[in-house]
């Protein structure tokens, strides 16, 4: 694309800057991109080939869950979905409350609903296909994708008031072993079936990772 | 832009598969000594103040984020899912070093941070921004920004 000047980093997408909570390392990035405004002719494609701290797979930290979840093979119905999925955001409130407490800050708000409702709203496009947006100035479609990454905000603020955990470890954590998690891979299978074509191409390519699209059912499998 | 080889296989092969547009030139000016430097930062991350519209899916439009914010009035309405957002989630520094800029401004490292940076959602085609991004231009110059910093999301 040929921008004037560009500094290459070898940075997780979604992380331009490196590493979050090092200021002194984002401060270097930020200083020897802003060095190549000296350059005199371009473009320019610098490298800066220091790997982010903490990004190595030695640097990861056996980070653990702060609270249990329900086993894998757990009720498979829609009231069973809800109900674990309530329980486990009850179990975590404490951990999402003491992470916005120490950090003052919450990143969850898209979609501008209590996060309990945007978790009913999921629940409730899982069992019925055809509800109405709750929102009147926004489509269901932008309500369900805003609302899933409310869910997933808040579970990772959760997760962080437990110190350590690396972005994939976290990722994993999420897509692997929560119902929320499995919340999600359910209603990306949903709306990949909805006739609704902006619901199905959010459903396609904007609910779970690429990453982990091996774990969507291919079919409504919840009874 | 990270390394292909620490992707997954299926984001790798997706982002090779990508159409990379083409320009017949590069826009290359020279730039200002740090110390007299006023500098904005604009971000691709589809960052928004909290009570400001979200980003919708293929949005060419942008958002305006004043120089005073605070890091809890932001919020992240990016359509891909296809990228980290825990870093984002822990430090918006990791997607826009507002924090960092300032502190090069109060120990003027640069001549000033600018008085409004801006957000763009980057998961729409780059062809279809250059509206917006000549409508962007004639605010920078009006704020006596000569110097941005981008970070691509």
């Amino acid at each position: 694309m040929r921008p004037p000047r560009a500094l290459w980093v070898p940075f997780d997408l979604g992380r331009p800057m490196g590493t979050p909570d090092e200021p002194d390392f984002q401060r270097r990035v930020l200083e020897c991109g802003l060095s190549l405004l000296a350059r005199k002719s371009g473009p320019v494609l610098a490298d800066f080939l220091d790997d982010a701290p903490g990004s190595k797979p030695e640097d990861t930290s056996g980070w653990v869950c702060p609270v249990k979840l329900a086993p894998a093979d757990s009720d498979r119905t829609v009231s069973g979905l809800r109900a674990q999925l309530e329980q486990e955001m009850t179990a975590l409130q404490p951990w999402y409350d003491l992470q916005l407490e120490q950090k003052g800050r919450t990143t969850v708000g898209v979609a501008a609903a209590n996060i309990c409702d945007s978790a009913k709203l999921i629940a409730d496009f899982i069992e019925d296909t055809s509800i109405d947006s709750p929102c009147a100035y926004r489509p269901l479609a932008l309500m369900l994708k805003y609302s899933v990454e409310d869910l997933k905000a808040w579970y990772f603020e959760a997760a962080m008031a437990q110190p350590g955990g690396s972005g994939r470890e976290l990722l994993d954590w999420f897509w692997k072993a929560t119902t929320a998690g499995k919340a999600l891979l359910q209603l990306a299978s949903s709306m990949s079936a909805c006739e609704n074509k902006t619901i199905q191409a959010l459903g396609t390519k904007s609910i779970v990772p690429r990453a982990y699209e091996r774990f969507v059912p291919s079919t409504r499998n919840i009874p | 832009m990270v390394r292909l080889s620490d992707l997954s296989q299926s984001e790798a092969e997706h982002l090779l598969a990508l159409d990379c547009p083409q320009f017949a030139d590069s826009p290359f000016a020279d730039g200002p000594e740090l110390k007299n430097a006023r500098v904005a930062l604009i971000t691709s991350a589809g960052l928004s103040r909290r009570d400001d519209a979200t980003f919708r899916p293929g949005a060419t439009d942008y958002r305006v984020i004043p120089g005073d914010i605070a890091s809890g009035d932001l919020v992240m309405s990016h359509v891909s899912t296809n990228y980290d957002r825990t870093g984002f989630a822990q430090d918006l520094n990791v997607v826009f070093p507002i924090d960092r800029l300032r502190e090069m401004e109060n120990d003027k490292t640069i001549g000033s941070a600018a008085g409004f940076h801006y957000s763009f959602m980057g998961a729409t085609e780059p062809e279809a921004l250059e509206k917006s991004a000549r409508q962007l231009a004639g605010l920078l110059k009006e704020d006596k920004v000569n110097a941005v910093f981008f970070t691509p999301v």
